[in-house]
């Protein structure tokens, strides 16, 4: 958070810089798999290899997911784009150039809103554009040779480039975990940072209140954040660290050359990376081997209505629509689409959706944690676990009972209303028929009645609680939870002969 | 029909012979080889040549036309390959050191054409090393002589490829231009050889040089015989984005038809300062036959096309800085036996592996895409490509063919210019302006000097004008007979040894 | 403006070419030479002209995204200087 006084005198000031792999079939130029996991250099072909004499030929789906990212991202579409050549040497870039966008990228000048304590804060995005990634370089042990794998080289990849409009650590992680969120709604890209799916550079410096002036820090370029913990990790640390060598040296923004560091993920802190022997030069030129790519006003409508609702819009939705607490309706879209699409599913079919929403951060949720499973996984189907939670409301079974329905569905499948019918578990609130239970209970353990005697306030409904239990036990578990109470309560009462708060 | 004459025959008549069984694509293929066997030593043309898999080829096409399958259009006729061509399983290696071994595991798609076509891959010819030069002797591996004379350059880049259809190795060629890399060895060896218009053939499997202006294109004796390759090779690639979906016509069907009322256009500026005298002089008969057969002939300029060869070399070799950077003894090809560490181990390898011209052009090129200069250099050079194109687009709302000589000189001596870049730079000055356009250019035999040497007519056309530019070609060719004149082999070799001995005595 | 020998080091090492003294020398004096040759271009006007970096009026081309066998490993080491039969190798490159 940005503090102007005297705890920590200066304003943070980042900006992010992201790839994210697109959910291709095939690799942006040619068409091998784009896959992730897969034996090395095994999906290659000449023009990923980058023999001599291939030729690139641009992935429609590719260009389609980014132009679908990029009018999420509010961004400004441009009528016509082109493809460049960002020329380096590294083993890991077959061409020794990377197919890139320079300066006329397809989409700028946007937006992501994140959620901010009391509102929300609009993060800007310079660009986003399109690009090939690398391979892969391995150090071996030893450090004899290196090892590469193309696999990777030549997916599609989106970079996404933020304004420095982030002012805390958390701002930058909240930053991200919007941004997969929306990726993901958007079928764009799993973002899955292990995978290396989705990656991040930070650049931060501070903003610095020194005797009423505002004094801009060098920027420092952060690296090798591989988590969104460690980005916010990252970010404190080198927040800390620069105000400690501004309070050292007092350099200025544009004083020193932009220094990039490398967060160490077991030391937690950022070390200084080596210089690279000489400045990079890109000699960016226009790529000779793609053609422009011009987008119509049609073709752009055609993407916003593909798009259809995203996940900050659909937890508005889900607290108006369906009453649901804010908190509930974060959780659920969080989870993703095909979870909140489940969500809808089953609340479309009940009184309150927050029965539903109970149920899904509960017990679905716990299942999918245990087993590992994807709600496209979960073995229960929507309209099925509508059925049960609606017999709940209903009140044709406890909440105890249809646990029990609910595990049973969860291994063998099945319907709640057989399950019920033939486990016989179909809610008891027949009143004569508890009335006998209890008084049954209360005969068996006279203690009770005098525990209740003796004991004052809280301590008497803890007795009353105690029969309840017992009351369940005895009717396996289907008495109807509020019926038992109340005639426990009734009954206790009148055998003690004083009240629960005399 | 013996192999002296055999080899002396048009693609279209091997065709037919084959066709109506009077000669086996064995005794043709095996024609050639032995031809190939006695003069290329000579000569110099080939990298590599493919005998067993020819002959293989060639028992196979017999099979099959005794089994009474179809057969393509250049069944049993050998073509050879310019080594700037991916051959699957074949060496293809740009005439550079860095690509010694290099086995490509596709086929270039006119490769795949030709194979379609049953055309009986010959092998791979020299060339300056990827394509860069004008005289063939920047190859990494040998130099390639002129069959006309044996102490002359054939031109470049594709000079194997014009030299084997020159002295009768192959009745056909592929060769590449990317700044008159076609035409101008075409004319210096007296054979036919078309640029076709940029988008018009694909470059899938074409070793990039600069890829915004490189072209495959044919060499033949004769212009049917160049509509007749190109009609293979031609046509949409889904391989390559600037393959263009424009329908191929059939060339042969209407070649013989002149073209109706046609304006030519004469480049004066051409015909002016820096042409050899002969080579105008020929190139004004050759109006003369155009007039003749009532084409209306007229002076235009290209005001802009002086700038062609500045322009072009900061294009290309900025291109070529990038499309070269992938030679770096990684992935395949040459590498560096020591080195200290990874940079280093790519600045020897492409040292070592990079003949001079070509390290000239990569630096040139690096150097003009980099920081501070892109605009002053590179930008300019692209607007300046802009305005040369302005000029023909002017040219052709007056007239339907420029005309001009192809190369200022007939064939100069190995050795003439290599010390001086821009004087071999300028070799290419009438050529170059085609590429940076985009339009489709050819090269046709209009003469030979006093000394035997041929003279070439470069005659152009609007981008995808193929058709057209083979009409006027062969109306041309019908008044002449300069593309029926062969070198003597044996006579041009006697003489060159003769004077080998003489000053070595 | 004149090439120095330092502005063309600086070219060979970008461009990844390692030039002896001898080289170095006459690289200069030949890219000076190519370079006041192509200065020439400066006579041209080319006032609100558009940079032409294709010849084509061709734009918007695209594959559709279908995956298509890849290389057998082997073929697709066969011409590297140095492999494992897994990966390419390189001198050790550090991160
Ligand atoms: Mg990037
Ligand atoms: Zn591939």
């Amino acid at each position: 958070m940005s503090t102007t006084t005297d705890v920590a005198p200066y304003t943070v000031v980042i900006g992010l810089e992201v790839h994210v792999q697109l959910l291709t079939q095939s690799k942006l130029f040619c068409a091998c798999r784009n896959r992730f996991g897969d034996p090395p250099n095994t999906n290659v072909c000449p023009v990923c290899l980058g023999m001599p004499g291939v030729l690139p030929v641009m992935n429609r789906q590719a260009f389609e997911l980014a132009l679908r990212a990029a009018v999420a991202l509010n961004c400004k579409i441009a009528r016509f784009t082109k493809w460049d050549r960002k020329n380096y040497y590294y083993p890991d870039l077959p061409k020794n150039y990377q197919i890139s966008q320079y300066d006329l990228p397809f989409s700028s000048d946007g937006y992501l809103e994140i959620p901010v304590e009391g509102g929300t804060k609009r993060v800007g995005i310079i660009r986003v554009h399109l690009e090939e990634d690398a391979g892969k370089l391995l150090h071996g042990e030893g450090g004899k040779r290196s090892q590469v794998d193309l696999n990777r080289a030549g997916t599609p990849l989106l970079e996404i480039v933020t304004r420095p409009d982030m002012n805390s650590p958390a701002e930058a992680r909240t930053f991200l975990e919007e941004l997969r969120l929306l990726l993901r709604y958007l079928e764009v890209s799993d973002c899955n940072m292990q995978e290396g799916s989705l990656r991040c550079d930070a650049n931060i410096n501070l903003h610095v209140h020194h005797n009423g002036e505002i004094i801009a820090t060098p920027i420092v370029e952060v690296k090798n954040m591989n988590s969104f913990r460690a980005v916010e990790r990252a970010m404190a640390y080198e927040m800390e660290r620069q105000y400690e060598e501004w309070k050292r040296t007092g350099a200025r923004l544009g004083e020193v050359p932009k220094e990039t560091r490398g967060w160490d993920e077991n030391r937690n802190i950022t070390v200084s990376q080596r210089r690279k022997e000489e400045a990079s030069d890109y000699r960016y030129f226009p790529e000779p081997d793609l053609v422009p790519v011009t987008v119509t006003e049609e073709e752009l409508e055609r993407v916003r209505e593909s798009i259809g609702e995203l996940p900050a819009q659909r937890r508005l939705r889900f607290i108006s629509g369906y009453a649901l607490p804010e908190y509930d309706a974060r959780v659920i879209v969080e989870q993703g689409k095909k979870f909140a699409d489940y969500f809808e599913r089953v609340a479309r079919g009940l009184e309150h959706a927050k029965n539903a929403s109970n149920w899904m951060l509960q017990d679905v949720l716990r299942t999918l944690n245990e087993r590992g499973w994807t709600i496209e996984e979960f073995p229960i189907a929507a309209e099925k676990l509508c059925d049960l939670i609606r017999r709940v409301e209903r009140r044709e079974v406890n909440t105890h009972a249809a646990r029990e329905v609910f595990a049973e569905m969860l291994e063998g499948g099945g319907d709640p209303g057989e399950i019920i019918e033939r486990k016989g578990l179909a809610m008891v609130s027949d009143e004569d028929a508890l009335r006998q239970v209890v008084a049954a209970v209360l005969d068996k353990n006279p203690k009770v009645i005098e525990d209740f005697k003796k004991k004052k306030g809280k301590k008497r409904a803890q007795v009353a609680g105690f029969v309840r239990g017992l009351v369940m036990r005895e009717t396996r578990g289907k008495a109807d939870a509020s019926l038992v109470e109340k005639l426990v309560n009734e009954m206790i009462v009148e055998r003690a002969g004083v009240g629960f708060d005399s | 029909m013996t192999a002296s004459e055999i080899v002396h025959l048009t693609a279209r008549q091997l065709r037919s012979l084959f066709e109506e069984g009077r000669l086996s694509a064995e005794e043709i293929v095996s024609a050639y080889l032995e031809r190939i066997r006695a003069y290329d030593r000579h000569v110099g043309a080939f990298l590599l040549v493919d005998e067993e898999g020819a002959l293989q080829q060639a028992r196979t096409l017999d099979e099959r036309k005794a089994r009474g399958e179809p057969l393509g259009p250049l069944a049993a006729v050998p073509v050879a390959i310019k080594d700037v061509l991916c051959t699957q399983g074949m060496r293809t290696t740009c005439a550079s050191r860095i690509l010694h071994n290099f086995v490509p595991p596709y086929d270039a798609t006119v490769i795949r054409k030709l194979r379609e076509a049953d055309a009986v891959l010959i092998g791979k010819t020299n060339m300056d090393e990827f394509a860069m030069g004008s005289s063939t002797e920047n190859s990494g591996f040998q130099i390639t002589r002129n069959p006309w004379d044996l102490d002359r350059a054939p031109g470049g880049s594709s000079g194997g490829s014009a030299a084997a259809v020159a002295a009768c190795f192959s009745p056909m060629a592929l060769g590449s231009d990317t700044g008159g890399s076609i035409r101008q060895p075409a004319a210096l060896c007296g054979v036919v050889g078309l640029k076709p218009t940029y988008g018009r053939v694909s470059r899938y499997g074409l070793v990039a040089f600069a890829s915004s202006l490189d072209q495959v294109g044919p060499f033949a004796w004769d212009v049917p015989d160049t509509a007749l390759l190109l009609q293979v090779i031609a046509g949409h690639d889904p391989m390559d984005s600037t393959s263009v979906e424009i329908e191929v016509p059939d060339y042969l069907a209407t070649l013989d038809q002149p073209v109706g009322g046609l304006r030519i256009g004469v480049v004066r500026e051409w015909l002016a300062d820096g042409v050899d005298e002969q080579v105008a002089k020929a190139v004004e008969q050759a109006i003369d036959v155009y007039r003749a057969l009532g084409a209306k002939i007229q002076d235009i300029t290209l005001p802009h096309s002086k700038y062609g060869i500045p322009a072009y070399y900061i294009v290309a070799p900025a291109e070529a800085s990038s499309n070269l950077a992938r030679y770096d003894g990684v992935h395949y090809g040459y590498r560096a036996a020591d080195y200290d560490d990874m940079v280093d181990m790519y600045c020897r390898t492409r040292a070592e592996g990079f003949g001079a011209e070509v390290k000239r052009r990569v630096m040139l090129g690096t150097y003009a895409l980099s920081a501070g200069y892109y605009e002053a250099y590179y930008l300019k050079a692209l607007k300046v490509r802009r305005v040369i194109r302005e000029d023909f687009d002017r040219a052709f709302e007056q007239v339907d063919i420029v005309l001009g000589p192809t190369s200022p000189t007939p064939a100069f001596r190995l050795g003439e210019r290599i010390d001086d870049p821009i004087s071999m730079y300028l070799s290419d000055v009438y050529t170059v302006t085609a590429n940076l356009a985009g339009i489709a250019g050819i090269s046709i035999p209009c003469g030979f000097t006093a000394d035997g040497l041929p003279v070439g007519l470069q005659l152009l056309a609007p981008p995808f004008e193929e058709e057209r530019l083979l009409r006027a070609a062969r109306m041309y060719e019908r008044e002449t007979n300069w593309h029926t004149r062969r070198p003597d082999l044996e006579r041009v070799v006697a003489q060159f040894e003769a004077k080998q001995s003489a000053s070595a005595g | 403006m004149a090439l120095t020998k330092e502005e063309v080091e600086k070219v060979a090492l970008l461009a990844r070419l390692r030039l002896s003294p001898d080289e170095l020398e006459l690289m200069t004096t030949q890219l000076n030479k190519i370079v006041e040759y192509v200065e020439q271009l400066r006579e041209v006007d080319t006032t609100d002209v558009e940079p032409l970096a294709h010849p084509l009026p061709v734009t918007n081309v695209f594959r559709r995204d279908e995956v298509r066998p890849s290389l057998p490993r082997e073929e697709a080491l066969r011409n590297a200087p140095d492999h494992d039969d897994e990966f390419f190798l390189v001198p050790p490159v550090l991160e």
